[in-house]
C-alpha cells in the first residue's frame, strides 16, 4: 500500500517479515544486544527475535538507553530491518541516525497515524518499505 | 530544515567550523529538533549524560568519535553512572573486556570536560539547577526530579543527545521547556490513604509504579499527598519513569509547579481522572515482588542513589547490629554522598555492619551481587521492575526497615500489620 500521511523519521529502504508488537517495547532491558532477542518477561512478544523484521510499535517506552541499545543491534547486524511506529519517538530515532552516522547502515523509521497504523499492522509475513520524501510504501516481498 | 531556524552560528557549527564532533553534535540537536517539531533553539545552563553506561561498541565507538573528533562540553556537565565502580573495582564480578571498554568509554567523557560525579541522582550534588533553569538532563529519574521536584527544565534525553546538547549548549525550544508543555493533564487523587501508610517508602514507590501504568507520557497533578520529602519524591519519580514515560508530575501543595490543583492544569480541565486507594497501593506493592520463598541471598538498596538523609536513616536502623554473615547487603550511592560520609566520620561504622557500598555505578545494571541463593530484597521499585529481567534475579520488594530486618535475621521478613490500619 501507497501511505500518503507517514512521517518519515529516517528515510530508507527495507525488506523483512512483519512482527508487530500488541504492546511499546523498552530496547534497553527488553532486548538482548548481542541476539535480539525480546526478554522483556513482561512483553506479550517475549521471545521474539527482532533481527531483520519490519517492526511495528506503538511507542517505545522506559529508559532514554534504548537509543544506544538499538545503535548496538544495527551495528551488530541484528537489529530490525525498518521500524514503524504508532508515535514519534525521539530515542528511537536518534539510535538509528547515530548508526547510520557511525557505520553507515540504515534502518529506515516512520511515524503512521492510527487508522494507516492499524490498516498496515493487519499485514502479514514478508514486506518491503519504501521511505523517501513523499513516497512511503509498504507492500508485499 | 523545514520549520527549524537556526542562527547564523549554528549553521556554521553544521557545516563544521567548530570541528567535525560539534558538526555531528549539531547534526544531531537539529535533527531532534525537526522530529519534535520546535522552531528554534534555546541555550541550556547544564547538561547531565547518561550515555557514559556501556551498552556495546556502538556507544564506545560513538564516545571516540566525538572525543577524538575535538568535542568539548560547553556548559557545566555532570555524569550518570557507568559500568564499573572506579572507586571499588573489585565489585565488579562481568568479563575483563566489558569492564575495559566500559572504562575506556569513562575516559573518553572525561575528556569532553564532563565532570566526574558518576551519579544517577545529580539532584542531590550541592550545585543543582533550580525553578525555570533551561537543562539537558538525561536518565529519567533525574529527568522526572528534575522537572517535577527542582522546577528546572528539561526534556527526556538520552544517550547521544545528551552530550550532543552539552557540546552544542542549545536544545531544541518544545515540549517540557515550555510553559504549555509542563501543565499537567491528568488528575490522580488519593482516596482513603491514611497518613500513617504515606511515611512508608514504599507507599511512594508503589504510587510511582501505578502512575505510570496509568498515564503513560502525560503529566500527573497528584491530589491528596500534603508533604512529602525529596527522597519520597524520588522514589515515586523513579517507579513512575520506568513502569511509564512519565518526565514530570505535580503533586498539588507540595511541587513547586503546583501550588494547587487548578494551577497545575494551567486552566485545562484534565482529559482524565483517575483515584487510587489503599488496596492499589497493596496491590501494586504485591506486583513487584516475584517470589514467594523467605530464602534471601541479598538486599540491595540505592536506586536511584541512596542520598545522604537516607543512610543517616540506616544508620539508625542498623545501629548495634550486624547484617547476618551470608547475607550480601549493598548500597549504590554517589560519590559525593559517600565523600560527605567519610568526611562527617562514619563509614567505617557503616561498614563494620556488614554492608558493602557501591559508587559510581549500580547493581541493577551491572553484575555486582555474587548470586547467591534466595531473593534479593529492595526497596526500590525501579530495581524490583528491571532485576528480574537484566539479571534474573528473584526480587521482594519491601521497605527499608523490612531490608534491614530481614538482613540482620538472615531471612525475608515482613511487617504484616503495615496494611491493616489502612
Amino acid at each position: 500500500m501507497m501511505i500518503r500521511d507517514a512521517e518519515i523519521l529516517l528515510a530508507g529502504t527495507a525488506t523483512g517479515s512483519l512482527l508487530v508488537l500488541d504492546e511499546p517495547l523498552s530496547f534497553w532491558g527488553g532486548v538482548h544486544e548481542a541476539t535480539g532477542v525480546i526478554t522483556d518477561t513482561h512483553h506479550p512478544q517475549h521471545g521474539q527475535p527482532v533481527t531483520g523484521a519490519i517492526l511495528l510499535m506503538p511507542s517505545g517506552r522506559g529508559s532514554s538507553s534504548s537509543s544506544s541499545v538499538l545503535a548496538e543491534l544495527i551495528r551488530a547486524d541484528v537489529g530490525p530491518a525498518a521500524i514503524v511506529l504508532g508515535s514519534r519517538d525521539p530515542i528511537i530515532a536518534l539510535g538509528a541516525l547515530v548508526a547510520e552516522a557511525l557505520y553507515r547502515k540504515v534502518v529506515p523509521i516512520i511515524v503512521l497515524p492510527a487508522d494507516t497504523y492499524r490498516a498496515v499492522s493487519a499485514q502479514t509475513g514478508m514486506v518491503r518499505l519504501e521511505a523517501a520524501p513523499g513516497e512511503v510504501s509498504i507492500t508485499p516481498a | 530544515m523545514a520549520g527549524l531556524e537556526l542562527t547564523a552560528a549554528q549553521q556554521a557549527q553544521l557545516a563544521g567550523a567548530a570541528g567535525p564532533a560539534a558538526a555531528l553534535a549539531m547534526r544531531l540537536v537539529a535533527r531532534m529538533g525537526e522530529i519534535t517539531g520546535a522552531t528554534g533553539l534555546v541555550p541550556i545552563s547544564r547538561a547531565h549524560i547518561d550515555g557514559c553506561l556501556y551498552h556495546g561498541p556502538a556507544s564506545v565507538d560513538f564516545a571516540r568519535t566525538l572525543a577524538e573528533g575535538g568535542g568539548k562540553v560547553t556548559v557545566p556537565t555532570t555524569l550518570n553512572v557507568g559500568a564499573v565502580d572506579l572507586l571499588h573495582p573489585e565489585l565488579f564480578r562481568g568479563k575483563a573486556e566489558v569492564a575495559s571498554a566500559a572504562r575506556e568509554m569513562m575516559r573518553y567523557y572525561q575528556a569532553m570536560g564532563c565532570r566526574q560525579t558518576w551519579t544517577c541522582a545529580p539532584y542531590q550534588l550541592r550545585d543543582r539547577p533550580g525553578l525555570g533553569e533551561q537543562i539537558a538532563w538525561a536518565e529519567s529519574n533525574a529527568i522526572v526530579f528534575a522537572n517535577s521536584v527542582l522546577g528546572a527544565r528539561t526534556e527526556r534525553y538520552g544517550d547521544f543527545i545528551d552530550i550532543c546538547a552539552a557540546i552544542v549548549g542549545h536544545v531544541p525550544l518544545v515540549g517540557l521547556h515550555t510553559d504549555a508543555g509542563r501543565r499537567a493533564r491528568v488528575v490522580v487523587r488519593l482516596r482513603n490513604v491514611a497518613t500513617r501508610l504515606l511515611e512508608r517508602d514504599t507507599t511512594f514507590a508503589a504510587l510511582g509504579h501505578l502512575l505510570g501504568s496509568l498515564v503513560g507520557g502525560r503529566i500527573p497533578v497528584i491530589v491528596g499527598i500534603d508533604a512529602a520529602t525529596e527522597d519520597q519524591l524520588k522514589a515515586l519519580g523513579a517507579a513512575s519513569a520506568s513502569s511509564g514515560a512519565v518526565a514530570m508530575f505535580h503533586v498539588a501543595g507540595v511541587t513547586p509547579e503546583a501550588p494547587t490543583e487548578a494551577a497545575a492544569l494551567g486552566g485545562t480541565a484534565p482529559e482524565a481522572v483517575f483515584e487510587i486507594g489503599p488496596s492499589d497501593l497493596r496491590d501494586a506493592v504485591r506486583a513487584l515482588t516475584s517470589t514467594t520463598t523467605r530464602q534471601l541471598g541479598a538486599v540491595s538498596v540505592g536506586t536511584p542513589h541512596f542520598s545522604h538523609t537516607e543512610f543517616v536513616r540506616l544508620r539508625e536502623l542498623l545501629r548495634g547490629r550486624r547484617i547476618a554473615s551470608d547475607i550480601e547487603f549493598f548500597v549504590s550511592t554517589g560519590r559525593d554522598t559517600l565523600a560527605r560520609i567519610r568526611d562527617e566520620g562514619w563509614e567505617d561504622e557503616l561498614r563494620s555492619t556488614g554492608l558493602q557500598i557501591v559508587t559510581d555505578t549500580c547493581t541493577y545494571i551491572t553484575p555486582i551481587l555474587s548470586g547467591r541463593p534466595g531473593a534479593v530484597m529492595t526497596n526500590s521499585a525501579k530495581w524490583a521492575w528491571y532485576a528480574p529481567n537484566n539479571l534474573g534475579y528473584e526480587v521482594v520488594f519491601a521497605s527499608l526497615e523490612e531490608c534491614v530486618e530481614s538482613a540482620v535475621l538472615g531471612s525475608v521478613w515482613r511487617d504484616e500489620t503495615a496494611w491493616e490500619e489502612s
